[in-house]
């Protein structure tokens, strides 16, 4: 194995007042213009649109600063309260949704809505990552299966909302901070074949008829062109019609003329590619990249097992929300109604994410504030 | 037990799985990258396609379907606006409410309601479909006035074909219809986008094509959605040409007039040009509601009838000639060297040598001493059954078929039966039987296997006022490009001179026939009273039933459905023949009582004052009239 030095040139060059890493920050911003220079243009050049999503952005960004405060270990130390309480919110809003005769997703407190399932995206990852100090490093089996409780208690009862897309990146939160924390490869191996064996009963008796719809539609969009392969369809001409160098910026047919469905939200990446082309295309998988890879920076300098799984978990799952949002868009993986992060129309996972970014950033500086 | 902890070791684990991770995010991005570069380079060109197509659509601008007139400029058939109320059955949530909502706007009837559910069966949802068509001006206010409050409902102006005359001119100049299912599988879907209508009969199908016009398109930039963002280029259509008919109207609706009450038809032709002036059938029906499609309900009332008022008599109607083609046995016949002046002996009845059956004339006690001429007359069945014994059903047929009987005419209408002009292959061939003597005894007269159209016997009655120029019957007198207001006339189209061996045939025959109705002993000579122009005319009764030996034949103690056919064909003026005109009433009885005095009032109508020919004689009058009114025949 190979050993790893507790130092690194660069990580250490950020403002010392400031408990922010610029990079991170700098990036963050970067793709938040990319966001409104896109949302103008797919959301029909409403500037009230734009208004409404630059609210949500400073509103975010407030978070963001208020939690790159808030010190790991006092993360840590709340990690099972925050758990608990998205879990009574979860089922609350599930109560509610009986009652309702219909999905529910949202607690409404009057001033704005939010989503418990979004805590969840948060408070798994830490509540796995605090179980996971408890135990000696690769996890033992009782830390394990308790972990996975963990994850699949707030996963089914978000299955059941029903979100599959949501559930899927709560799961994969908790996962991949049980893979950080080095679960054995016999394990893995164990684990895939019991989801193998486990996946015709999910496909038969969890899955929607709509949402299986969707995943066959991934194998042959074209066969129900005006029906389920419809959004698919749309997003890979809007895609492939844009080219190199894309149609220029309000210049895409697709996506002015509305064939992109969904097109401010969960399909924006199809308007942005439409647009700027692969050129595009590249500069903001980069930016994204440089984000993944920043986060991971951190989470690998970070000060202690929880804050290098939290750091880890939430580098990695916003790669995930990028990989699934844009695998799905262009038609590689199956609809699931994932938005592009930070570029998306909409404040819930915006807000998430930033706190996520937040907490890095205060893992980030906690790790400094050490060095010095 | 708390066990040790390795903290070296365990970061040295979180540190491996993050550089793993690190590289399967790079995997996975490489993955992406790879993806959208193929789609954005090596399928590019195909996407950029279908994003053009996506966005471009054609909306098709119909043309306005020709209009016809009658040789008068009266219109037959023309296109006027009327309002419908359309819905687009996949907008629309609950279709039972709706329908309740719209009905307290407008009228509509449980056929309209049961019409527009068979639509909504039978036809993809996707589809507009009428609900209720021709709107009152109120009603398509009221309509337009709430309309936005149901999704799903429109209101559509559409241009819909009219026919002005209604039932006069059903069975001539047809009706169009919706385009059905069937018809799409048929027809070039180019040229009909956007049309609702295709003929489906009489003139409005035989000319489709020229009725059609050309459909415009207009290119336009639309959304997903199919709305239209705006316009990129404008192609306009061509509207269907204008027809002109030889039809007279008036003498068309005299015609129905005159056989009211009666089955039958009537076609008069011009016979220089082969204009049919009258193309009547009757009863008829009003071709109007055929062409939103007509209620099942009304339709198999229309089909149930007795009368059959679908059925187009003039075209398809088959019926024995009977004596009305004795005219054109003498032309055979002189043809083939038989002398007109000889004469026979008719003793009431014919038996062929060495058969006992008897073929009876209609006149029991016998005509007498009889030759060519008076034959014709006096209409001797004896003579022509010794004619055709004489001459033989294959020359029958040969000399027969040269004025038209057993083929089309060749006018311009769709589906014209032949007729049947029977010969010896012909049994051998349809029926597998040979020929009997006999059969070619009763041919001789027009009875046995013969059938004739009226317009057969029209068309052929003006051959005869032609003296042997055969033109074939038409409609279609001139085309009108209403564009360009250029109009082209169409020159007749002449078949032929018939020609006979005898020079003198036609004017003996013609001279015969003028006896007919002129002379004394004529069969017609009682509408040959008070006439103010010379016409030639032959007589005709058709059995429906045949007569046993022993029987006599009692009109009126026989149930109207074994009467016989009553028909009569003419021409006149005779020296320069205007109208030829031939009258079929099925179960009229004779032909001197039923259709001659139809005949004689549809000729006196169309000489004297259509064509204000033969005024009363009033010299004063007669000059003012020439001068003013006489028409030059063509």
């Amino acid at each position: 194995m190979v050993s790893w030095s507790n130092t690194a040139r660069g990580i250490n060059r950020s403002n010392p007042t400031l408990p922010l890493d610029l990079p991170l920050v700098i990036a963050i911003l970067m793709i938040l213009m990319l966001s409104m220079v896109v949302i103008y243009s797919a959301g029909g050049e409403s500037t009230a649109l734009l208004t409404r999503q630059s609210l949500r952005i400073a509103f975010a960004l407030v978070l963001m600063l208020l939690f790159s405060r808030i010190s790991p270990q006092t993360l840590m130390r709340w990690s099972p309260y925050v758990y608990g309480l998205g879990l009574v919110l979860l089922f609350a809003v599930l109560g509610f949704g009986f009652i309702g005769k219909g999905a529910q997703r949202w607690i409404d407190l009057g001033l704005f809505r939010f989503q418990p399932a979004e805590i969840m995206k948060l408070a798994v990852p830490m509540m796995v990552a605090w179980i996971m100090t408890r135990s000696t490093l690769p996890p033992r089996i009782p830390y394990l299966v308790v972990s996975i409780c963990v994850v699949l208690l707030p996963t089914t009862l978000v299955v059941l909302q029903p979100d599959l897309g949501t559930a899927i990146l709560i799961a994969s939160t908790g996962v991949i901070v049980i893979f950080l924390a080095g679960i054995g490869w016999k394990l893995i191996l164990g684990v895939f074949v019991a989801l193998g064996a486990f996946a015709p009963l999910l496909w038969y008796f969890v899955l929607h008829p709509y949402q299986q719809r969707r995943i066959l539609t991934l194998f042959d969009p074209w066969a129900d062109p005006l029906g389920a392969g419809y959004h698919t369809i749309q997003s890979i001409i809007a895609i492939g019609s844009g080219g190199v160098h894309g149609k220029g910026w309000l210049g895409g047919t697709q996506s002015q003329l509305e064939f992109i469905p969904e097109r401010s939200t969960d399909f924006i990446f199809a308007v942005y590619a439409e647009e700027f082309g692969l050129v595009g295309v590249f500069l903001l998988l980069s930016l994204y990249l440089f984000l993944v890879f920043r986060g991971l920076m951190i989470a690998f300098y970070a000060r202690g097992t929880y804050s290098r799984l939290l750091a880890g978990s939430l580098s990695l799952t916003f790669f995930l929300y990028v990989f699934v949002n844009i695998g799905m868009v262009s038609g590689i993986l199956p609809v699931v109604g994932i938005p592009l992060p930070l570029i998306s129309y909409g404040g819930t996972s915006m807000v998430t994410l930033m706190v996520g970014f937040g907490m890095l950033m205060s893992i980030h500086s906690d790790k400094r504030s050490l060095s010095r | 037990m708390i066990p040790v902890r390795n903290y070296l070791l365990e970061s040295r684990i979180i540190h491996n799985r993050i550089v793993l991770t690190f590289g399967i995010v790079v995997v996975l991005s490489l993955i992406l990258v790879l993806r959208i570069g193929y789609l954005q380079i090596n399928q590019h060109s195909r996407f950029y396609e279908l994003a053009q197509d996506n966005r471009v659509d054609l909306v098709p601008l119909p043309p306005v379907r020709g209009l016809i007139y009658d040789r008068n400029g009266v219109v037959l058939a023309q296109n006027f606006r009327v309002y419908n109320l359309e819905i687009l059955p996949d907008q629309v949530d609950n279709m039972d409410q709706l329908l309740d909502q719209l009905g307290q706007l407008v009228e509509l009837t449980d056929e309209d309601l049961e019409r527009f559910r068979t639509l909504l069966r039978r036809r993809p949802s996707f589809e507009r479909q009428t609900l209720r068509a021709n709107l009152s001006e109120r009603e398509a206010s009221r309509l337009a006035v709430n309309l936005h409050r149901y999704q799903g409902a429109e209101l559509k102006a559409r241009l819909q074909r009219n026919y002005t005359q209604g039932d006069l001119t059903a069975h001539a100049v047809g009706y169009v219809g919706r385009i059905s299912a069937d018809d799409l599988e048929q027809i070039d879907n180019d040229k009909y986008r956007g049309l609702e209508y295709i003929g489906r009969s009489g003139i409005e199908a035989y000319y489709e094509s020229t009725l059609l016009g050309k459909s415009g398109y207009e290119r336009v930039e639309t959304n997903a959605h199919g709305k239209v963002i705006r316009s990129l280029e404008q192609i306009a259509s061509d509207a269907g040409k204008t027809i002109h008919l030889s039809l007279d109207t008036p003498l068309q609706r005299k015609s129905i007039e005159a056989l009211d009450g009666y089955e039958g038809s009537v076609v008069a032709i011009e016979p220089a040009t082969g204009d049919v002036l009258a193309f009547a059938s009757v009863p008829s029906y009003d071709p109007n509601p055929f062409v939103n499609g007509i209620s099942k309900k009304a339709y198999a009332e229309l089909r149930a009838s007795e009368r059959r008022p679908l059925l187009n008599r003039s075209l398809y109607g088959r019926y024995a000639p009977g004596s009305t083609i004795k005219g054109f046995m003498s032309l055979v016949g002189m043809d083939n060297g038989v002398n007109h002046d000889n004469s026979i002996f008719c003793g009431g009845f014919y038996r062929l040598p060495g058969h006992r059956h008897r073929y009876r004339d209609w006149k029991k006690s016998g005509h007498g001493t009889m030759d060519g001429h008076n034959a014709i007359v006096q209409s001797c069945d004896v003579y022509y059954y010794r004619l055709a014994k004489q001459l033989g059903i294959d020359q029958m047929h040969e000399g027969m078929s040269r004025y038209g009987f057993g083929k089309p005419s060749g006018i311009d209408l769709l589906g014209e039966p032949s007729g049947l002009m029977p010969s010896k292959k012909w049994k051998r061939e349809a029926r597998g039987q040979p020929w009997y003597p006999g059969e070619t005894i009763i041919t001789g007269i027009g009875q046995g296997y013969m059938l004739v159209t009226p317009l057969q016997l029209a068309a052929a009655t003006a051959t005869l006022a032609n003296r042997g120029k055969q033109v074939v019957p038409r409609f279609l007198t001139a085309v009108e490009n209403p564009q360009s207001q250029t109009r082209e006339d169409l020159p007749p189209t002449v078949n032929g001179y018939i020609e006979t061996r005898n020079s003198e045939a036609y004017d003996r025959v013609i001279d015969a026939m003028r006896d007919v109705v002129h002379g004394k002993k004529g069969t017609a000579r009682r509408i040959g009273k008070d006439i103010r122009y010379q016409m030639a005319g032959k007589t005709g009764t058709a059995q429906v039933k045949s007569i046993a030996q022993n029987e006599t034949y009692r009109e009126e103690e026989t149930e109207k459905r074994f009467r016989d056919h009553s028909l009569f064909i003419g021409f006149a003026p005779l020296e320069d023949p205007q109208i030829a005109i031939a009258v079929i009433i099925e179960h009229g009885g004779s032909g001197s009582r039923t259709a001659a005095p139809i005949a004689r009032k549809l000729i006196d109508y169309y000489l004297l004052e259509r064509l204000k020919l033969f005024p009363e004689v009033d010299e004063e009058q007669e000059l003012a009239a020439r001068g003013n009114n006489s028409r030059e025949p063509g």
